[in-house]
């Protein structure tokens, strides 16, 4: 019983995970874009829609990939080449994802879909207890965790993530020192964009293996607030998706039990705690100020 | 125009008709010059005279609409600051580069154009922090140092590239007379090696000890080359600004009379993490005196301005008074109606909003103290009396703009200040407390401002200017206190103060103390 229960908030912190870790690299690098939803949505239309009429389950995740990236790069290309309000402009995006995803996906709801399996490492995830939770989950759940360690490394490690944090700190010196903005800003917001179409991806053929409309449910925006709150930090946002997965699987089984409160208190609590604890953890201000991306939603125009 | 060019040969940089139009503006306008190696060039001239322009044009920033650059005898065209670096051109600048959430190596290993290990970059560092006597601890972040300290790393990391011309805009507006001197020692040993500097200053008795060559810009254009250690301090002056610049009358101090602003053991936690606390800020400002607050910025002056203005609040009522009335609790129009009036730091965002026109920013900052005059019973905005005493303002301050009633972000930064600051002015306030009157300023703005705190002053108010500009608070104050590390030295009346004095003051040394002690930095 408890296995099972981990293993689905497992299964609900994952979509919020990707997403969230690309929203961090994007806004690291100083962009705010509003439109992670969108961007999920249309991974998940994406990636049911293709994996359904291919047959090929991963090649619907990679086409929601490149759905995702292409639609942050008009995003991109909107604010970045065209200078227009980033958050008028990621709203527009979450909108457009919206509307987008109804329509193409109206022949697809009800209809059932593709799962994506689980790898099942022999023995080890015959382990009791812990071997289906640790060796026995799908493959993103791992990709989750691994994107989280890659991208830590990446910002703190690595000369370019340097750069990546310098553009997102201050664009005006990092384009005296010769970094090209722009062209770095493009990158993570794209990075951003296939980030959400996986996650979208992830719900359509792991969640929740069916098309509905709307499916997302706020889940981007979810994504968006973890990264906030987690101080721009990658391993606080698996905390955070983490929480958020637990206690919103935790109150269902709540509901199920009976629990004698009012559903509608029960179904904000995900909301409640993961705000909560992740202001708890921030309280440090000297290390939340050093983390806050600096030029977060300014626009970079170079002098010429 | 080969064939008029001077043998020059040895010449490191030669510019010819360097030219750069923003709109229909001539921001520099055919600029000639030569920097021979080993030599150290100043540039000089007022704000807006072209020099930031120029120098960014040379370092890349800039594109350049008509002349050439010969670097080593051959004709260049730098599209990037990179292009530069690869010449061999490093810059220092004014406002630093440096970015506050990385630390020092990091923000040095940025700059390297080959990746280099943390590791080795920082043990590069600070074998060049010792070569140069620049002390520097490459772990700390950039966002708790000094402006001193900043400016090191801006030196160290600019040295790493190896240059061959350093370009340094403005180096010392920033620093104490002492941490300046030490700034000079290490020019010298660059020069020493070999190495060019391109010195932008408009302090004119720093320029004659320091340079070789000196080149003057007016309004973007080359109105003189010549050997600054021949002329004098106004002569040079002469070259910049075309005419005598006026000197501010100022008469002797009468016997002290009433305190008009009292500060009392004011203290203050910082609020964030590149915040100063202020501790036990006692503080005396008498009617018809005008006190400077001395001190390198970043030393609580920006806090000690919001307390006093009220942008933020005391616990004690009495730790801010009034014209002898508490006001620790008042907010910032309860302070104004009890007759003192504040001019912030930052003109634009702070004192003026920048899309508003300059009668609606009359009206923002005096609608409750005038609420009276600019606004009928029922609230309504009385335009006519409004944009009248904007033009009152604007007239009296000798305010340079386009147009009747422009937005603030239109004006050039000496007429906008000089807007801002005659703004309260023309309310004949008791109390004003001025945060860098003339920051940016050119100097006839310059002038016109500091005159005119004279004057209030003399008509009884009690004037405290918070400056960085020490060659100010000499011209006008009656007394100058020293702001460091969120604490004010007792003020030092003119009579007996010097710069020496100040600047060890503002480098942290203890008052009376036999020797000099300067904190370690």
């Amino acid at each position: 019983m408890l296995e099972s229960i981990l293993i689905t908030i497992a299964t609900a912190a994952t979509p919020l995970l990707i997403a969230a870790m690309g929203e961090l690299v994007v806004e690291r690098s100083g962009v705010l874009n509003l439109g992670v939803e969108g961007m999920m949505i249309m991974g998940a239309i994406t990636g049911f829609a293709v994996a359904l009429t291919t047959g090929s389950v991963w090649l619907g995740v990679f086409a929601a990939i490149l759905v995702g990236a292409a639609f942050a790069l008009i995003f991109g290309f909107l604010t970045l080449s065209l200078v227009t309000n980033q958050v008028a402009t990621g709203l527009a995006l979450t909108l457009f994802g919206l509307g987008l995803s109804g329509m193409l996906g109206e022949g697809f709801v009800g209809r059932p879909g593709l799962r994506l399996g689980r790898i099942d490492i022999p023995f080890l995830s015959d382990l009791p207890f812990v071997g289906r939770l640790l060796f026995g989950q799908d493959p993103l759940f791992y990709l989750s965790l691994l994107l989280t360690a890659a991208v830590a490394y990446f910002l703190f490690a690595t000369r370019a993530g340097l750069m990546l944090r310098a553009v997102g700190d201050n664009h005006t010196s990092a384009h005296a020192q010769g970094i090209n903005v722009v062209a770095v800003r493009y990158l993570a917001v794209m990075f951003g964009g296939a980030c959400a179409g996986l996650a979208g991806a992830y719900l359509s053929l792991v969640y929740t293996p069916q098309w509905v409309e709307n499916m997302t449910a706020g889940r981007g925006w979810i994504a968006l607030a973890l990264v906030v709150f987690a101080s721009w930090r990658p391993w606080r946002v698996v905390a955070g998706a983490y929480l958020f997965g637990g206690v919103t699987i935790g109150q269902l089984h709540a509901q199920a039990l009976g629990v004698a409160i009012p559903s509608q208190l029960l179904s904000s609590l995900p909301y409640l705690a993961t705000i909560a604890v992740l202001v708890i953890i921030s309280r440090n201000r000297r290390l939340t100020m050093m983390n806050t991306p600096a030029s977060l939603g300014r626009p970079f125009v170079p002098e010429r | 125009m080969s064939a008029t060019r001077e043998n020059r040969a040895g010449n490191l940089l030669d510019v010819r008709g360097l030219t750069k139009l923003f709109g229909s503006l001539k921001a520099c306008d055919g600029i000639d010059l030569t920097i021979d190696r080993g030599e150290i060039h100043a540039l000089l001239g007022e704000n807006g005279a072209g020099k930031s322009t120029f120098v960014k044009m040379l370092f890349g920033a800039l594109e350049p609409a008509a002349g050439t650059i010969r670097w080593k005898g051959e004709e260049v065209r730098i599209a990037s600051p990179g292009d530069a670096r690869k010449l061999g051109i490093g810059m220092v600048f004014q406002h630093f580069s440096l970015f506050d959430a990385l630390t020092a190596a990091e923000n040095i290993m940025l700059s390297l154009d080959d990746p280099a290990p943390a590791g080795a970059v920082a043990a590069r560092a600070r074998e060049l922090s010792e070569a140069y006597g620049l002390p520097l601890d490459p772990n700390a972040h950039v966002g708790d140092l000094s402006v001193g300290e900043r400016q090191r790393i801006e030196i160290i990391r600019c040295l790493l590239q190896n240059p061959e011309l350093i370009i340094l805009d403005e180096p010392t507006s920033v620093l104490t007379p002492q941490e300046a001197d030490r700034l000079f020692d290490t020019l010298a040993r660059l020069k020493a090696e070999g190495r060019s500097i391109l010195y932008i200053s408009h302090r004119l008795e720093e320029v004659k000890r320091i340079c070789d060559r000196a080149t003057v810009l007016r309004q973007g254009r080359v109105i003189a080359h010549c050997d600054p250690r021949r002329e004098t301090a106004s002569s040079l002056a002469r070259m910049m600004v075309g005419d005598e610049v006026q000197a501010v009358v100022r008469e002797k101090p009468s016997a002290a009379r009433e305190a008009l602003l009292e500060v009392r053991a004011l203290s203050r936690k910082a609020g964030h993490p590149f915040a100063v606390s202020l501790s036990d800020i006692d503080l005396a400002v008498h009617a018809g005196e005008v006190l400077g607050i001395a001190g390198v910025a970043g030393n609580g002056q920006g806090e000690f301005f919001e307390a006093v203005s009220g942008e933020v609040l005391q616990e004690k009522a009495d730790a801010v008074r009034i014209r002898g009335k508490d006001a620790g609790r008042q907010d910032i129009s309860g302070r104004r109606l009890m007759g003192a009036a504040f001019v912030p730091e930052e003109r634009l965002g702070h004192a003026a909003a920048p899309l508003m026109t300059l009668s609606q920013n009359l009206l923002l900052s005096r609608c409750r103290t005038d609420a009276r005059a600019f606004l009928s019973r029922l609230g309504i905005i009385r335009q006519g009396a409004v944009a009248k005493a904007a033009k009152r303002i604007a007239d009296a301050m000798d305010v340079r703009k386009a147009g009747e009633d422009p937005e603030a972000a239109a004006l050039s930064g000496g007429n906008l200040q000089k807007f801002v600051i005659g703004r309260e002015l023309d309310r004949a306030p008791m109390v004003m407390v001025v945060n860098q009157p003339t920051w940016g300023v050119d100097a006839g703005a310059a002038a016109r401002i500091r005159q005119a705190l004279i004057d209030l002053s003399k008509g009884g108010s009690a004037v405290l200017v918070i400056s960085q500009d020490l060659d100010e608070l000499f011209e006008i104050c009656d007394a100058i206190a020293v702001m460091h590390h969120g604490r004010l030295s007792a003020p030092i009346p003119i009579g007996e103060a010097t710069y020496e004095k100040v600047g060890l003051l503002m480098g942290g040394a203890r008052p009376e103390a036999a020797e000099p002690m300067l904190e370690a930095v």
